[in-house]
């Protein structure tokens, strides 16, 4: 799992410059819909009840924190709440990172809150917040547990030491399907574009991991690649798409059109496939392609425009996932690849067969099938999603 | 004292201004408006030439007045505007289809019934448009009734799916601008004076004759309204290419959104819209013009 992002951890410092009558007019837009976001919640999420201290808000994707059979209580939440008195304002409100992004980026250029103390994007797009100085940094002295994060991953490139980010979960790209519509299961790309998922294929929204996973198909190193060997893959990618093999390119949603039946095999998320096997007993599976899967984190950051009050909040709130026993339980449920040092101790006690699994503790044999896409410089990011849209239909 | 004299001076202001008057009635709409529309549309107009700073970051650009933008954007999705236009027109033709008949009957033949049924084709409103179209994916898609009823009557194969198809976009824009077409039509047949139907068979004419002769040029200012209703909207919808199509469905409002939000392209995402904005714009004119009817406002 060592990282090979090489981002210049220079932090490009936040773009001050005078409200500008544009760029108060694009920041209307997103307010107004972030307003709307906020209207829509169950309370103590509006300017003043988020200055209290006693909230924090926290924006995550779906399927992402232990939760009960109604699926409206979070037990490991309500533990949190318990112990310290500070209410919790979970939203699921990340679908796809460049969508969120997108969403707030206009507040967080003028310095306004974004509705959220606590947000947890992906790696390259948690470097990107960094680098814009969009995050705060952290004050160790509320976070004791950090110490526990998994030594490799104590220091990347995109946040030296750990100072305004802490990985959240691991997430493995990799092949799902559906048990009964494919029983023999899916090992390479050739399977998942086997005549008889002709149109019941998905892939994920996620440039890093469709690609990635079509490029080391291809056999590239995604680790160290030339544009060349990029648009060879979207290529791949575009000609399945226009032959009708694929009928999604998506965001978390993904998940829906498997357990609706529309979907049969996908480029997806290890969790989010066991969650689904759990919940529909065993009528989903995943696995790692054999040319290999891909490998990332999502982190704990704090957005710049958190008010200040909620700061100390967001980082007791970090602190707590990162307790052996909490982060063990929180794995228990969503599986992926924890972070936490002595999880694994901690899991014996829950379930000692997912103290074993694979997806939740990568041994070393499975770690080296999994690779990190490298970075990309800002105009490559431009002119690769460019690509990777396009070949999407958009 | 001093309030009265206030008071009396406000009449006086009041009265004595009368050619003010309009100006300040209208000052909240031209304020709205102002605010709303022209600010967002200069705003727009001036992203849409910018170019991305060398050496900056995604998302950071600054204007050069690069005109060439449009044209860029428009070659590179001219595939997703001529589908855009399409799937609109097909909507528009197929909602016509099935609001004229509806309205007339409710217009003409409904009795005692016709609010009930005026009340039936705005219900859909009660719910939120988003919602209503992922019910149409779920009622279309493998777990919904209609595909097994369909396999099951070998109407279609064990491979082909509603969903995810140019048929389910077009059908779901059909279904959700369905009632902007109803209303214009049903208040334009409404208002027929039953006379001139009457006149129309005092001379002979057939039932098929008085239809083509006298209710369908008398309701043409609805059928105007309706298609642009539909039309217009339509052309722009990307909810329903992203909720009921597939990657190869994707319409022109769904190049806006992601050039917008995923590649953190304002420029094109910019172009894109003014020139769907005045694509429409021409498109509307001519078909104005061509129909004929100034009186629809």
């Amino acid at each position: 799992m060592a990282k090979k992002d090489s981002l210049s951890p220079e932090t490009q410092s936040l773009i001050k410059t005078a409200i500008s009558r544009r760029g108060l007019i694009a920041g209307v837009g997103a307010v107004g819909a972030a307003g709307a976001l906020a209207a829509c919640g169950s309370g103590g999420s509006g300017d003043s009840a988020s200055g209290a201290s006693d909230t924090v808000r926290w924006a995550n994707w779906t399927l992402y924190l232990d939760v009960d059979a109604s699926g409206k209580v979070y037990p490991s939440i309500e533990e949190f709440t318990q112990q310290t008195g500070i209410k919790v304002d979970y939203r699921e409100d990340i679908n796809d990172n460049d969508e969120f992004y997108g969403k707030v980026q206009g507040q967080l250029k003028l310095g306004k809150d974004i509705g959220y103390d606590i947000v947890t994007p992906t790696d390259w797009m948690a470097a990107r917040w960094i680098r814009l100085g969009y995050t705060k940094e952290f004050d160790t002295a509320n976070i004791p547990n950090a110490v526990n994060v998994l030594d490799s991953l104590a220091d990347v490139s995109f946040d030296p030491g750990r100072a305004r980010s802490l990985p959240y979960q691991g997430i493995m790209a990799g092949l799902g399907w559906n048990t009964a519509k494919v029983p023999k299961g899916l090992h390479t790309l050739d399977d998942l574009f086997a005549p008889a998922n002709k149109g019941k294929i998905t892939v994920l929204s996620e440039l890093r991991d469709t690609m990635g996973i079509i490029m080391l198909y291809q056999g590239v190193d995604i680790t160290n690649f030339n544009e060349a060997q990029y648009m060879n893959a979207v290529d791949f990618l575009a000609k399945k798409i226009s032959d009708g093999w694929i009928r999604g390119v998506k965001g978390n949603e993904y998940k829906e059109d498997l357990i609706s039946g529309d979907a049969t095999a996908v480029i997806g998320w290890s969790g989010d496939m066991f969650q689904l096997a759990l919940e529909n007993e065993g009528k989903f599976d995943f696995a790692i392609p054999d040319s290999g899967g891909t490998f990332s984190n999502d982190n704990f950051l704090i957005p710049s425009v958190a008010p200040a009050e909620s700061k100390a909040n967001a980082e007791k709130l970090i602190n707590y996932y990162y307790e052996p026993a909490v982060a063990a339980q929180v794995a228990a449920y969503v599986n992926y690849v924890t972070p936490v040092k002595g999880a694994q101790a901690e899991m014996e006690k829950i379930d000692p067969t997912l103290a074993k699994s694979e997806y939740i503790f990568p041994s070393e044999a499975t770690q080296s099938r999994l690779k990190v896409f490298r970075a990309l410089t800002p105009a490559e990011e431009t002119s690769f999603t460019t690509a990777f849209q396009k070949a999407a239909g958009n | 004292m001093a309030l009265i004299h206030a008071a009396r001076s406000r009449v006086s202001a009041f009265s004595g201004g009368k050619a003010s008057m309009p100006y300040v009635l209208l000052a909240p709409g031209l304020i709205f408006l102002f605010t709303f529309f022209i600010l967002p549309i200069a705003n727009l107009a001036q992203t849409s030439t910018q170019t991305p700073i060398a050496g900056g970051d995604t998302g950071e650009y600054e204007q050069t007045f690069h005109f060439a933008n449009y044209v860029n954007a428009f070659l590179d999705n001219k595939e997703q505007f001529g589908r855009s236009f399409l799937y609109a027109t097909l909507a528009t033709v197929l909602a016509l289809a099935i609001a004229y008949p509806l309205a007339y009957a409710i217009a003409l033949k409904s009795g005692k019934f016709k609010n009930f049924l005026l009340v039936l084709v705005v219900a859909p409103f009660f719910t939120s448009f988003l919602l209503r179209t992922i019910a149409w994916k779920q009622i279309l898609g493998e777990g919904g009734f209609v595909v097994p009823t369909l396999r099951g009557l070998h109407i279609i194969g064990e491979q082909t799916s509603l969903t995810a198809s140019a048929v389910a976009v077009v059908a779901g824009m059909t279904y959700n601008f369905l009632p902007f077409m109803t209303l214009p039509l049903y208040a334009s047949l409404e208002r027929i004076d039953p006379r001139t139907l009457e006149a129309s068979g005092d001379l002979y004419a057939n039932g098929i004759t008085t239809f083509r002769k006298v209710t369908l040029p008398l309701s043409m200012p609805g059928v105007v309204a309706g298609t642009l209703l539909t039309f217009i909207p339509a052309a722009g919808d990307y909810v329903n290419a992203a909720i009921l199509g597939n990657p190869n469905t994707k319409m022109i409002g769904n190049v806006i959104d992601s050039s917008f939000f995923k590649i953190v392209d304002y420029p094109t995402a910019a172009a894109l819209s003014f020139t769907l904005m005045i694509a429409i714009l021409i498109l509307v004119t001519i078909y104005i013009r061509k129909s004929g009817t100034d009186e629809l406002v």
